[in-house]
């Protein structure tokens, strides 16, 4: 029998092994999806309305025609979100900026930006997740907790599968490796290989690390007994194909990306070590790409007759903060919700387009909100996996709402 | 789960044989090994003194009567479908070498032990686990893997 599998668009790791059981367009069993998966998949609702303005439902045409209004109308439009869009969607989304002259950032520019941009410009050895199946044998998860994020990380992709290589498992041939500041479930898993640093630590430990696989006394401010990393550089020289999985927990804690360049270059003159950052959202590897391909920039743009400008000045939160935007057009992101509130509250003084799968807390406080179809779910596409692997899906049942892609469409032919 | 001595403590420690052991101690051991109840030892189920005692230890071995025929465990509200046991557990491994045992979804799921469902893990042909039967051995690749502890045998 010829197994129908689906792809998983509930976090970066895009799952591609995914069975489904689905009757009258609602999903009734998932198989092999982690929990986040299943309620991705399942989250195909609902009696909401599809097109509100003002919190009135009204029909398409009104919907479509008050959103284009307010783009137009703006001298400096912010785009947001596009993070879970599929990559065919940015691409437009990429268009309709430059068409408007708008500023246009994601959620890189506070998480994994500078890794993702130093990764598409190979200033960084990396894999694929296929690669770290089949032939690692030294694992780091280093500032993230993939156990709770990306739940089938390690049993589908890097500790617990039997690779082509590594046929005798993780009992034998792997070693996993957590660093991070508190006992997560990952860190649990990893036992003895659990290395806990304080808080803003990790720039002192890589330099530790640094002197421990060179030879020299590995030391910290914080005391981190020298012996262990000693023991920790040993392993790491000894690795045949090392990866390690980066995090927030660690981007957050460095200046800059200096330390995590030297420590990869010293870890290559002694194994031979990749890098995978661990982007947490199904596209936002895409997103990075797309900008990339047509700007030069991974992200916080501002268009402006044709040509993209760059800064931090063109992030979602320098630019709500500095009052600069005056509308915005969110796509599939909540920002209201996670934004800190004394910047997310500027968003109240500016019409804001917002669309998405449900109503969120931002949409509850837009002009307009427009009711998609699910990516991954419901509507078909690509996505970039967080390895950089394209990934391409068909919808898994049908709807009557309409893709972010062709509300995008509608509403660019409406200006 | 507790062990032998902390069960002993709740109970009645006059070693009357009333139970069929010869000793209270003994008795214990039988309830962890799940070959007795704790109605099996007529004071402590009938004297009031004991009640509090009583209800105390059935509690402790309310959960076997859910539990399967290896004395596995699945805490459905704890488990998220990580599939770390389902990948890790040997006879998956050996059944379907190239589907679950090497981190896919199963080609041969009418063999594994471990499969996730609906995002829980769900046991099933428990005659494939290794604590199966007389020959059993002490497995404990699924508990070993579990990152909180949502898979516990009985
Ligand atoms: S790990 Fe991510 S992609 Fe895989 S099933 Fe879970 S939510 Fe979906
Ligand atoms: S019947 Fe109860 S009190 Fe008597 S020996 Fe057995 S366990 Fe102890
Ligand atoms: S005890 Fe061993 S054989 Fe049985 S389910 Fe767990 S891992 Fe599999
Ligand atoms: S029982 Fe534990 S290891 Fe197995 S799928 Fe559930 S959470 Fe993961």
């Amino acid at each position: 029998m010829e197994k129908n599998y689906h792809v998983c668009t509930g976090c970066g790791l895009l799952c591609d092994d995914i069975e489904v059981e689905s009757e009258n367009n609602i999903v009734n069993k998932v198989y092999t999806a982690c929990r986040v998966g299943v309620a991705h998949m399942k989250e195909a609702r609902r009696g909401e309305a599809d097109f509100l303005v003002d919190n009135k439902p009204v029909d398409e045409a009104t919907a479509i025609s008050e959103a284009a209004s307010i783009l137009k109308n703006a001298r400096n439009p912010l785009i947001f979100g596009l993070g879970t869009s599929t990559s065919e969607t940015q691409k437009i989304a990429i268009e309709l900026a430059k068409k408007i002259n708008a500023t246009l950032d994601d959620t890189s520019s506070f998480c994994l930006g500078p890794l993702a941009e130093a990764l598409i410009q190979d200033k960084l050895k990396t894999c694929t997740l296929d690669d770290v199946r089949n032939k690692a044998d030294v694992i780091i998860y280093w500032g993230t907790d993939p156990s709770d994020s990306h739940p089938r990380l390690l049993s589908k992709h890097s500790y617990f599968p039997r690779g082509t290589e590594k046929q005798r498992g993780w009992e034998e041939e792997r070693t996993a490796i957590a660093i991070d500041v508190r006992k997560s479930h990952t860190a649990k898993i990893c036992g003895n290989y659990f290395f806990q640093i304080p808080p803003k630590g990790d720039a002192e430990f890589i330099d530790a690390m640094i002197a421990g696989l060179s030879g020299k006394l590995p030391k910290t401010s914080y005391n981190y007994p020298p012996k262990k990393i000693l023991e920790l550089a040993n392993i790491l020289k000894g690795a045949k194909f090392g990866v390690m999985f980066v995090g927030r927990g660690l981007i957050y804690s460095l200046e800059n990306l200096e330390p995590l360049f030297k420590l990869m270059e010293i870890l290559n003159e002694k194994a031979n070590f990749h890098l995978i950052p661990m982007v947490s959202s199904s596209n936002t590897m895409g997103f990075n790409e797309n900008l990339f391909a047509e700007t030069g920039y991974v992200n916080s743009v501002k268009f402006e007759n044709g040509t993209a400008k760059h800064g931090p000045e063109y992030s979602v939160v320098e630019s709500l903060k500095a009052k600069s935007v005056d509308a915005a057009l969110i796509i599939g992101s909540d920002p209201l919700l996670f934004l800190p509130g004394s910047i997310a509250k500027n968003m109240l003084e500016i019409p804001v387009i917002s669309m998405d799968h449900c109503e969120t807390l931002t949409s509850k406080h837009s002009k307009v909100y427009i009711n998609t179809a699910i990516n991954g779910v419901e509507a078909g596409g690509s996505s970039i996996r967080m390895d950089r692997v394209k990934m391409s899906f068909e919808p898994v049942i049908e709807t009557n709402h309409l893709s972010e892609e062709v509300i995008l469409k509608k509403i660019m032919e409406a200006l | 789960m507790t062990n032998a001595m902390e069960l002993y403590q709740m109970l009645p420690k006059t070693n009357c044989k009333k139970c069929g052991k010869t000793s209270c101690m003994a008795f214990a051991v039988s309830l962890m090994a799940h070959e007795l109840t704790p109605e099996d030892c007529p004071p402590l189920k009938d004297e009031p003194k004991y009640k509090e005692n009583y209800e105390k230890i059935s509690e402790l071995f309310k959960p076997s009567e859910s539990a399967t025929e290896t004395g596995l465990i699945v805490h459905e509200d704890l488990c998220f479908g990580c599939g770390n046991c389902v990948v890790a557990c040997p006879p998956n491994v050996a059944n379907d070498p190239h589907g679950i045992g090497s981190g896919k979804a199963p080609t041969n799921p009418n063999k594994l032990v471990l499969a996730v469902e609906d995002g829980i893990v769900k046991a099933q042909n428990l005659g494939e686990c290794r604590r199966f039967g007389k020959n059993k051995i002490l497995c404990n690749g699924c508990i070993v893997t579990c990152p909180v502890e949502a898979i516990e045998f009985v």
